[in-house]
């Protein structure tokens, strides 16, 4: 265990809560995150998944709790302590976010290989032949053929968007990537390519995830690791197999028997 | 291929063992699986579950696994710097190290990963997290090995086990786990979906391990399969009446 023992995770939340105005939307959530784990929070529309992830995500103040990265050289800091450059910085270069409308999470009025090299243009890369080929790479990565560089993401199907928005912020290498609801709105088929493509990329990158979704089966194929959300508490925590196997809490033997073979 | 053979001490061990489920749907309904199961198991030893449906086999394997939540009791697998680690207690990331360098589960049936190749489903335990592309050639060359053993037809390595046979799938499932050994291996009826040629495949791949000093627990349908490969065989019983 003494590999388990020393590795410091790459996130840490602590007792967090958030609230709009007076009301409370998500209370008192703790977890760890290791560098390559991807962590699932599920639950039905209005738990609060999505206001904790944005809070875990710098994008949303708590009313409470904690949130620490590991800074590569620094260990890990409260990321709402940071100055609002350093928070931008991180955003930037080891996070990512993929929204679940590609139209929040890409710019829809400038080319796709644009959209794919803006994270490095904003770290200073300027040479525009390697900034093209990087753009080159990432599109093959996601299976978008390289022939559409100069299109913009509007002339994109849905899926081929979903796959835009993950090159653009897997270019810089991330560490850490927050993912809302990535795969609803899109076909059945279309959504087992791009699960099967996160997948991948995970793994050959070590990269770690926290996604939202309301779909159990994203859940299983995708993450090592659950929390189910109700009512803005994590009911139930666990493995993800040992929490749609053996579900404890009633809520998640609800959510758990009212789909089809998650 | 080498494991931590020189180590005698037990692999698994679980004491005073229960099994409950709740079914908080149904009324709060309590059902008894398991109660107070105790089991050691050694290395190179196959402890063959035996009884009735019903009786809890499949349960303790899931148990060992944490694919289930004990209700009460302690399951205590030994890690590769053998020290136990209990998994009832333990963490959701010290049971995914277990799973990954300490043990093996082979279930009846392949959960699908759509599009991905047979190959490259079998050759996935060997890449866990980020290895670069000349040991992902070496993991495909292993996975070959594997599914050459096992007779599926190299026509079928590029595609996605989705559409395969249920024989098919079962090895796709075996080649998955052999190509990772690991010194404790569960077996959830191995061969129950194998013609002949290809139980006695699996029957020498089992003959194997325990020589490799790997210790296995299994559940066995077949007599003729289980005189072969077992060395001790725990009768399941039916509950007492609560």
């Amino acid at each position: 265990m003494s590999e388990l023992d020393t590795t410091p995770p790459l996130m840490r939340v602590q007792g967090l809560s958030c609230a709009y105005g007076a009301k409370t939307v998500v209370r008192d959530i703790s977890f760890d995150l290791w560098p390559g784990e991807v962590l699932a929070i599920v639950g039905e529309s209005g738990s609060g998944k999505t206001t904790l992830l944005n809070t875990v995500a710098a994008r949303h103040m708590p009313s409470a709790g904690h949130v620490y990265f590991d800074l590569r050289d620094h260990g890990l800091q409260e990321i709402y302590a940071m100055s609002e450059a350093q928070r931008r910085m991180l955003a930037r270069t080891d996070w990512g976010f993929v929204h679940q409308h590609a139209a929040e999470g890409l710019r829809m009025n400038v080319s796709a290989g644009a959209n794919v090299s803006e994270r490095l243009m904003a770290l200073g890369q300027r040479h525009y032949g390697q900034l093209r080929a990087q753009a080159i790479d990432w599109l093959e990565r996601v299976e978008i053929n390289p022939n559409r560089i100069d299109d913009r993401p509007d002339t994109f199907s849905g899926g081929m968007r979903q796959r835009l928005q993950i090159a653009r912020n897997l270019i810089t290498q991330p560490r850490l990537v927050f993912m809302d609801e990535p795969t609803s709105g899109l076909d059945v088929s279309v959504q087992a390519k791009l699960l099967d493509m996160m997948r991948t990329l995970t793994r050959q990158m070590n990269l770690a995830a926290i996604i939202v979704t309301h779909d159990l089966a994203v859940a299983r194929l995708l993450a090592q690791r659950m929390m189910v959300m109700q009512n803005g508490q994590a009911v139930e925590t666990g493995l993800t197999d040992q929490v749609l196997d053996d579900p404890q809490h009633p809520y998640t033997q609800l959510l758990v028997s009212s789909v089809l073979q998650p | 291929m080498t494991l931590h053979s020189t180590n005698t001490q037990p692999m698994l061990q679980m004491n005073k063992l229960s099994k409950q489920f709740l079914l908080h749907l149904q009324n709060s309904t309590a059902l008894t699986v398991l109660q107070n199961f105790n089991l050691t198991l050694s290395p190179g030893e196959c402890v063959r579950l035996s009884g009735p449906s019903g009786m809890g086999k499949s349960t303790i394997l899931k148990l060992a696994y944490g694919n289930y939540r004990a209700s009460a009791g302690e399951i205590l697998v030994r890690d590769t710097d053998g020290q136990y680690i209990d998994m009832t207690q333990a963490s959701a990331r010290a049971v995914l190290h277990l799973r990954a360098h300490s043990m093996g589960y082979v279930s009846q049936f392949l959960r699908v990963i759509p599009r991905v190749a047979a190959i490259d489903i079998v050759a996935e335990p060997l890449l866990e997290n980020g290895l670069d592309l000349v040991s992902r050639e070496q993991a495909r060359e292993q996975a070959a090995h594997w599914l050459t053993r096992l007779r599926i037809p190299e026509a079928l390595w590029q595609l996605p086990p989705a559409t395969f046979s249920g024989g098919e799938q079962q090895r796709i499932n075996l080649a998955r786990s052999f190509i990772k050994p690991r010194p404790l291996l569960l077996l959830d009826e191995p061969t129950a979906s194998l013609d002949p040629v290809n139980t006695q495949t699996v029957i020498e791949m089992i003959i194997q391990a325990r020589a490799q000093g790997v210790a296995i627990l299994g559940i066995f349908h077949d007599d003729t399969v289980a005189q072969q490969v077992v060395s001790r065989t725990v009768s399941m019983l039916p509950l007492e009446t609560q």
